[in-house]
């Protein structure tokens, strides 16, 4: 624990609790997971071999320096990478027992079990505050009632309610950036996901948004299961109770270097690579 | 010492101190204006021509439909025409806007890169046919083929009011000046559609596909609403074009002086500009010019109106989706 470079004692007390919570927890069970699953973007192969698997209700950080193809994995979780023109795949990813690529499964349950939360934060800007929020369920056709419970209920679990309660019907384009970000993120809750994918989803924040998503973030591990992709090492260290690092050399594919409870891989990695980036001396 | 100014600078002056600025500032203020001037010109011109029309003809030049120029007192009332020249826009918008929007949701959304390369160059080369090729076109064309059509509309959907025809007659019906109208709209309202289509911002699209949208809900929701205020632009261009057009419509319309009001498939109708163009040829004197350049005042007008009416339904359903 000595080697990372960890800023205030609160770091070091968040990455206590969370050896405790892994020490004292029973066999996780496992929500979903990719087996062998390789990319590519037309001929160029971006990833390879990679195998995660990912415990129910906890938080797993993929970390690992720009282009190692973390966000294109992050992507083929639901399904939506396939979207890309040219974009193919090989291997499978596992969702409550079977294979999310299999021939007849609709994507389309697939992106309403595993949301998404992308870098930018990307509300509709011709609906308002309430309409986003509930946009997933007109978007896939979902029927829920009390539409009003929704809106109370996502966006207090994404942290927005007080700040955003009296001004429902305002438009979703006056929202400062971190707003915004929480608002997406009550959004996707909206369709009640099982998952909940998120791609740097405060690479566009200033520190005190950040830190807000990242309470939420804590927060919202009590009932989905949450990726997350970062490049802020601290981040990673405050939010995930598991880590991957993935690494590409220069023209070959991504891949998984290490991977396992975030304590491990911060305090006692591994691979002498892991050791570099997490210490800062790469990426 | 100097002291420290406190009071309010004029930064106004201070912005245009530049020499070069200033010079192209008032340019390119002048040619703005020369616009506006030309526009106030016509209107001028015109409406000094309803005068005489106003004189020998009162209100009625607007509230009836006749052209009897030659008996003693001389007839002339143009509400026919007016009307006309709305329901044939109504019809070729009718025909053209679903077209137009479904035309470029294939281009920007479905269609293979180079297939909507093509499509785009194709429908822009459509834009360029001049209107007398296409009303000859549709004269030797459209014409006998769209008879066929409006017999099947009559025989199957004849108990709606629009859809009746009791002379038994389906040419020169305001459907095929429309459906010509349709044609010569729909390469400007779907390359402006188009265009506008293709600006989604992909993190919209992104997170529309996110959500679990179908291609459908996608469009209806993000797509559209976010495209919305140009395709309504584009339309608008359409409607200016369909409004003021002339000869494709004056090849295809029967011109009757009776009001047609809904009967779209009965043989017969009129608008404002083919008026003109069919009377200018010969006709018989000075008072029947200024009846025709009264006409075109008030087409100029109607155009006019239409535009702000338009523009108000846009701001009204310009509200946030809920």
């Amino acid at each position: 624990m000595e080697m990372i470079d960890v800023e205030n004692a609160e770091g070091i007390e968040v990455l206590e609790t969370q050896m405790e919570k892994a020490q004292s927890s029973a066999p996780t069970e496992i929500e979903m997971s990719s087996r062998e699953l390789s990319v590519w973007f037309g001929k160029r192969k971006v990833l390879e071999g990679v195998n995660i698997d990912f415990p129910k209700k906890s938080v797993t950080a993929l970390i690992g320096p720009s282009g190692c193809g973390k966000s294109t994995f992050i992507r083929t979780l639901n399904r939506l990478h396939e979207l890309i023109p040219g974009a193919a795949l090989a291997g499978s990813v596992l969702y409550e027992g079977r294979d999310i690529y299999d021939r007849d499964v609709d994507p389309v349950q697939i992106r309403l079990k595993i949301g998404m939360v992308f870098q930018k934060p990307n509300p509709f800007p011709s609906m308002t505050i309430r309409g986003n929020v509930l946009s997933g369920l007109k978007l896939s056709g979902m029927k829920r009632s009390n539409h009003d419970d929704i809106v109370e209920e996502t966006l207090t679990a994404a942290g927005l309610w007080t700040e955003v309660k009296d001004r429902l019907g305002a438009a979703a384009g006056e929202l400062s950036g971190g707003q915004a970000q929480r608002l997406v993120i009550a959004r996707a809750l909206a369709v009640q996901p099982h998952v909940l994918l998120m791609d740097e989803p405060c690479s566009a924040l200033d520190p005190a948004s950040t830190l807000k998503i990242e309470e939420t973030i804590r927060e919202l591990s009590k009932d989905v299961t949450i990726i997350i992709v970062t490049h802020n090492m601290q981040q990673a260290v405050r939010v995930s109770d598991y880590t991957a690092f993935f690494l590409a050399a220069e023209n070959e594919p991504g891949h998984v270097v290490e991977q396992g409870l975030t304590t491990e891989i911060f305090g006692n990695p591994q691979d002498q690579r892991t050791l570099d980036y997490v210490n800062g001396r790469f990426g | 010492m100097s002291t420290t100014q406190t009071e309010f600078r004029d930064l106004k002056s201070a912005a245009t101190s530049h020499r070069g600025d200033r010079v192209f500032n008032r340019t390119i203020t002048a040619l703005a204006f020369t616009a506006l001037l030309v526009l106030a010109g016509i209107a001028v011109f015109l409406g000094l021509q309803t005068i005489p029309a106003f004189e020998s003809q009162g209100i009625s030049f607007l509230t009836t439909t006749a052209w009897d120029i030659n008996t003693d007192p001389p007839t002339a009332g143009i509400w026919g025409m007016l009307y006309g020249s709305v329901l044939l826009a109504v019809i070729g918008l009718v025909i053209a806007v679903p077209a137009s929007i479904l035309l470029s949701v294939f281009m920007v959304f479905l269609a293979p890169k180079k297939l909507a390369a093509v499509l785009t160059n194709l429908i822009d080369l459509m834009a360029a046919i001049p209107s007398v090729i296409l009303g000859l076109w549709a004269f030797y064309i459209l014409n006998p083929t769209a008879d066929e059509w409006q017999r099947l509309l009559n025989q199957y959907l004849g108990w709606i009011p629009i859809f009746e025809n009791s002379s038994g007659n389906f040419l020169g019906t305001p459907f095929i000046a429309g459906f010509v109208l349709a044609i010569m709209m729909i390469p400007i309202v779907t390359s402006v559609s188009r265009e506008v289509m293709a600006r989604t911002p992909p993190d919209l699209i992104n997170a529309s596909e996110a959500l679990g949208s179908s291609l459908w809900t996608m469009l209806r929701y993000v797509a559209l609403p976010y495209g919305r205020g140009g395709i309504v632009g584009g339309v608008m261009l359409g409607l200016g074009r369909a409004l003021g057009e002339t000869i494709a419509v004056f090849f295809v319309l029967k011109i009757v002086f009776d009001v047609n009001w809904y009967n779209i498939i009965e043989s017969g109708g009129g608008s404002v500009a083919t008026l003109i163009v069919s009377r200018f040829g010969e006709v018989s004197g000075e008072f029947e010019l200024s009846l025709l350049l009264a006409a075109g005042f008030f087409l100029f007008v109607l155009t006019l109106v239409v535009n702000v009416i338009a523009n108000l339904i846009v701001a009204r359903t310009g509200r946030l989706q809920k």
